[in-house]
């Protein structure tokens, strides 16, 4: 196995900071350095390396339970990942062991904001708390949670329904002063959306401070999969989201595909990636309409919708349902994609690229559309980064990243790899994030034309070996889903059956930066700057 | 503004006839699995969802599939099951209670040995045996008319079933045609539709919202996941469907349902379109 190439310095960095020693291998892919921490004090030192001379961002963090392994232990492995364009396609794992009978660890949020959720999420589900954390309030599990009740320990059984036990009412992080009002919104929302609890504190119009409560969603998803065979987990990966089926399902399949050591054909690859394309393009073009909707621009909604619709009867004739459920299945593509549903592919996008071009200019012609747009909801660029914004949310605030070009998969990782335009803007406003939309669409539709037009016959899928290679091995993989990068963390245990898997989704970070931009904007405002990030709750809450 | 006028305009009517037509789905739609009976039929532990289940008795091994519960994923009709099994296309699958949605049938394996006969429990419905359905949906109809105003509660989805929801609104489908409509307040509704399998964090806000609506009202369970708790099931976190928290008066089967799935099931809530039995050949 050929060593992964390594920025300069790194290890010798590392080296210099741990006190407690380090020990370094290769993993969990051939390109990945994982960095073993003798001790957990060491781990501001080591994040402060990455994040700071070496730019790293915070990818995801996993916590396990191992105390039935040979270590007897909790393990927490932070995740980190280049930010630099043109960096090679790498993750850096900091791995620490925690004694479950004391399980602190330092905490990262003061330095690297993007743990923030990670951490407090880390403290709920597996009762590991992070020691410095600046809000160590309780995230995932909600009021009237039994006190030390940890549902990702091995130990605990979560096939149970867990009552609920009387509570005080949530502390909400609100601004206090003369005049200072508080506006509680939801979780019910009026409206056909997805369940989350907004607290605004507000001076008139102007909002001070948005606390998002979130995970009403959560269905404890991650506990589910746990023990199922690696077919019946992936049914599962398929659904923790509506409209990111796709990607959440590419991105366990090639998680699971790097652990069986097996390469996915090439015309599997490519159907794969006209899936994701496709998923991209529905969601983004049902958002602009959606974006439309909040600045009440009837007629910009109607036609948003109408497109999005459009591409859905698309998806159901391509897959045999609205989301391309059932287009995937681990080791390639379950469907083939005949030349008569291509043909029909390519005259429904050669109408929706009209539809869009013709929706877009109506609104870039529409001042009092365009007034409520500019300067709207601004994300900063050193926000972006801070919090590890993905995707649409990332890129226009100047954040160049894209997991199809950062971390190649799907046909990104063909050998003759396609071109693809990385669309940024600079305002981090709602219409850069609405024109970044646009363009984006625009450049799905034509990768997916490329994707046909290079589409060759052969093989649609590779069996997996039964069975599976030894327990123990990990999967890692980043895809670009509609809402950006999404990482996905596999472990299978000795039976060939899911150890622990988890899904780190673009809406996790980006929702923080919801809450700071929305604290530019006033309150009648929210609903469209919500709208611009659109962002998934069922896949931040799993 | 002229343009928008023209755009519209030249556009034209897109909107369905469904239900005064019927709605064709694509070829490769998988709607609901057709178990042939005395063929080779698949064991439970193909369903990702548990939908299948079987109990072996002097008659032969029944098979039976919850049509509730199923992800219509098409699992159980690839080889070595597919010909036992067919993806059917039909997707009105609306029913008023978890009973008419089991489909059973025995499959041709050897006759079994006496004694070793064990029955599965069969669906759990937490009330409405059909003659109090039809008398609480005819009290429904008196009260309510015709049109129906319902109130979105999203009680843990997934998104898809929402967005099938949303979809109801455009101009596709425009369920406003058919006096059904969406409200923002649930003291504004004559029922909810309840999408997802009732959360642990969203059973008190689910309640809240169901006791807000005046009486007489409706429950719609959208989909897999709130039909039965569908791929989720019961958890830590998870209530494993709606007729666990609420009573449920029309279940919709579907993963998510596709738009006119649904609005059939809303116009058989309303008593407007009558619940087939799903098909048992």
């Amino acid at each position: 196995m050929a060593d992964p190439v390594l920025p300069p310095g790194l290890t010798d960095a590392l080296r210099a900071c741990a006190v407690g020693g380090v020990d370094t291998e290769v993993g969990p892919r051939s390109s990945d350095l994982t960095v073993r921490l003798g001790r957990p004090d060491d781990l501001p030192a080591a994040a402060a390396v990455l994040s700071g001379p070496h730019s790293m961002a915070l990818a995801t963090i996993v916590a396990t339970d191992e105390t039935a392994m040979p270590d007897g232990d909790l393990k927490v492995r932070y995740v980190f990942e280049p930010t630099v364009p043109g960096a090679p396609d790498q993750f850096v794992t900091l791995r620490i062991s925690v004694d479950p009978a004391r399980a602190a660890v330092p905490s990262l949020t003061m330095a690297v904001p993007a743990a923030n959720w990670h951490e407090r999420e880390m403290q709920d589900l597996f009762g590991i708390v992070s020691v410095g954390h600046p809000d160590p309030r309780p995230l995932v599990v909600h009021d009237g949670w039994p006190q030390g009740v940890f549902p990702l320990r091995k130990a605990f059984d979560g096939s149970r329904r867990v009552p609920v036990e009387p509570a005080d009412e949530f502390p909400h992080l609100v601004a206090e002063g003369e005049g200072v009002f508080e506006i509680p919104v939801g979780p019910i929302h009026a409206g056909i959306i997805e369940p989350g609890h907004f607290r605004f504190t507000s001076v008139g119009e102007t909002v001070l401070h948005l606390d998002a409560r979130l995970f009403y969603t959560h269905r404890g998803l991650e506990k589910r999969m746990e023990g199922l065979s690696t077919i019946d987990a992936f049914y599962v990966a398929e659904r923790i989201c509506g409209v990111c089926s796709v990607a959440h399902g590419l991105g366990y399949c090639e998680a699971l595909e790097q652990i069986a050591g097996v390469d996915v054909p090439l015309r599997g690859r490519f159907i794969r990636s006209i899936a994701l394309e496709m998923e991209r393009l529905y969601n983004h073009v049902g958002d602009i309409g959606n974006v439309c909707a909040g600045a009440s621009f009837h007629y910009g909604t109607a036609t948003g919708l109408r497109l999005k619709e459009r591409l859905q009867q698309m998806n159901e004739r391509l897959a045999g349902n609205r989301f391309l459920r059932g287009l995937l299945i681990p080791g390639g593509a379950r469907l083939d994609l005949p030349d008569d549903l291509l043909g029909l592919l390519a005259a429904t996008l050669e109408d929706t690229l009209a539809g869009l071009d013709g929706l877009m200019g109506r609104i870039e012609a529409n001042p009092s559309v365009v007034d409520r747009l500019d300067d709207t909801g601004v994300l900063q660029r050193q926000a972006a980064l801070d919090l590890a914004v993905a995707g649409v949310a990332a890129r226009a605030s100047g954040v160049d990243r894209d997991a199809r070009r950062d971390h190649p998969h799907g046909a990104f990782a063909a050998p003759e790899p396609l071109d693809l335009n990385v669309v940024t803007a600079l305002e981090g406003d709602v219409m850069a994030r609405v024109t970044v939309r646009a363009l984006e669409a625009r450049e799905s539709i034509r990768i997916v034309g490329e994707l046909v037009r290079r589409l060759e016959p052969g093989p649609l899928q590779v069996a997996l070996p039964e069975p599976l290679p030894p327990g123990g091995r990990i999967g890692i993989s980043a895809i670009e889903s509609p809402r950006g990068e999404a990482i996905h963390w596999l472990r299978l245990d000795a039976a060939g059956r899911v150890d622990r898997y988890h899904l780190r989704s673009p809406s996790y970070h980006n929702w923080r930066a919801v809450a700071l931009a929305a604290g530019t904007a006033i309150v009648p405002d929210f609903p469209l700057v919500n709208k611009s990030f659109e962002l998934c709750y069922s896949c931040t809450d799993r | 503004m002229l343009r928008i006028l023209i755009n519209a305009l030249r556009t034209g009517v897109v909107t369905t006839r469904y239900p005064a037509e019927p709605s064709v789905p694509p070829d490769r739609f998988r709607g609901a699995p057709v178990l042939s009976p005395g063929s080779h039929l698949p064991p439970p532990t193909v369903c990702p969802a548990g939908a299948i289940s079987e109990y072996v008795d002097t008659g032969g091994r029944h098979v039976a599939l919850d049509l509730a519960r199923c992800v219509f994923c098409g699992r159980c009709a690839e080889d070595p099951w597919a010909g036992a099994v067919t993806m059917g296309r039909d997707f009105e699958l609306a029913a008023r209670s978890r009973a008419d949605l089991r489909i059973e049938v025995v499959a041709d394996d050897p006759a079994p040995r006496s004694g070793s006969g064990r029955a599965i429990a069969a669906t759990e419905s937490a009330h409405n045996p059909d003659a109090e359905a039809a008398c609480a949906s005819s009290e429904i109809r008196r009260v309510l008319g015709r049109s129906l105003h319902l109130r979105h509660l999203d009680a843990g989805s997934c998104n898809a079933c929402d967005w099938e929801l949303t979809a109801l609104l455009n101009p596709v489908y425009d369920v406003r045609r058919l006096g059904i409509d969406f409200v923002a307040s649930p003291r504004h509704a004559d029922g909810v539709v309840v999408t997802g399998p009732v959360t642990r964090n969203l059973e008190t806000a689910v309640r809240r919202t169901f006791e807000a609506v005046p009486e007489p009202r409706v429950v719609i369970a959208v989909g897999a996941c709130a039909a039965s708790g569908g791929i989720v099931g019961e958890g830590y976190a998870s209530a494993g469907g709606v007729d666990r928290v609420l009573p449920v008066d029309v279940y919709i089967p579907g993963c998510p349902p596709r738009p006119e799935a649904i609005l059939f099931g809303i116009l058989v809530a309303v008593g407007r379109l009558d619940a087939r039995l799903p098909c048992r050949e």
